[in-house]
């Protein structure tokens, strides 16, 4: 499964659009971190945890996006797009979305 | 008087330490970026084909917090208006930490460009103080001869999972299979 943010792919041509696929993730972290979050607001610098936090709900994301494109027959998704927003304190979704199609090998 | 105290304490500190933070950070920054410069990260949409290139969603992401100092710094501007000069500084630095960190992904892929980066900003909700998530990604383009770091596009659907954990990130592939079986779920509860 080729995953691109592009339009348009060298080498290669659109045979089938199959139209637009997502997958989206909300996940929050345990108080703890909350909690440190808390106090480097006073100091400044990066929420690590929150960092990791996020990284770990794109990917989940990303897959949902690659399962749906796989059960409707795509073999690439392109022009993918990431959006997140934050739900409630400690909390956020990541959505990713992206249009499902059917490339093949230009000869 | 004890309220006064803890301003006073919680100001200072947020001055002395997020200044010091600031200051390395930024320049860890201009090390870096002067590191990275061989790889060009390019905002068009379309791509180069001079050769033929594997494709790789890279991704680079950053939560960074805004000290106490500069919060409360904020909040005064907001009183008269004008530039919020304290958070344009963190914006700044969190957006070419996450160009960074995409480029990087890059690097590890032996990307010869990234084309069509785009930059998303986020502010996280922490209670009263502000956060922000800065994402950057793009298309990394790997030429086509090093077949060896890449999957091809054109492989069998049993390794499709394992082909976009790989795309998208190189940092923990020990989840994948958990976080596939939950996927599967939400796909077909989505589809119903």
């Amino acid at each position: 499964m080729l995953i691109s943010n592009l339009e348009i792919l060298p080498d290669h041509k659109v045979v089938r659009h199959l139209g637009l696929v997502q997958g989206s993730s909300v996940r929050s972290k345990h108080v703890g971190r909350d909690f440190m979050a808390f106090f480097k607001n006073i100091f400044g610098g990066e929420l690590r945890g929150y960092t990791e936090l996020l990284h770990e709900s794109r990917e989940e994301a990303t897959l949902r996006l690659v399962e749906q494109a796989e059960q409707i027959g795509a073999n690439a998704v392109l022009n993918v797009r990431y959006s997140t927003s934050s739900i409630a304190a400690g909390a956020a979704e990541i959505f990713v979305y992206g249009s499902a199609v059917e490339i093949a090998d230009r000869d | 008087m004890i309220e006064g105290v803890l301003f006073l304490v919680l100001m200072s500190c947020g001055l002395i330490f997020g200044q010091i933070a600031e200051k390395r950070h930024l320049k860890s920054l201009v090390k870096r970026e002067l590191e990275s410069n061989s790889l060009p990260a390019i905002a068009s949409r379309y791509p180069v084909d001079d050769q033929p290139y594997q494709q790789h969603l890279v991704t680079g992401g950053v939560v960074i917090a805004s000290d106490y100092f500069k919060s409360f710094t904020a909040g005064l501007i907001n009183i008269f208006g004008g530039r919020v000069t304290p958070f344009e500084s963190l914006l700044d630095r969190g957006r070419r930490e996450a160009l960074l960190r995409m480029k990087s992904n890059a690097q590890d892929l032996k990307a010869d460009y990234v084309f069509n980066v785009k930059l998303e900003t986020s502010r996280i909700a922490t209670g009263r103080a502000g956060a922000i998530e800065v994402l950057a990604y793009g298309t990394a383009l790997v030429s086509g001869n090093d077949a060896n770091n890449a999957p091809t596009i054109d492989s069998s659907s049993t390794n499709i999972a394992a082909s976009g954990d790989r795309a998208i990130s190189h940092r923990s592939v020990g989840n994948a299979s958990a976080i596939n079986n939950g996927g599967i779920d939400t796909t077909e509860s989505s589809e119903t």
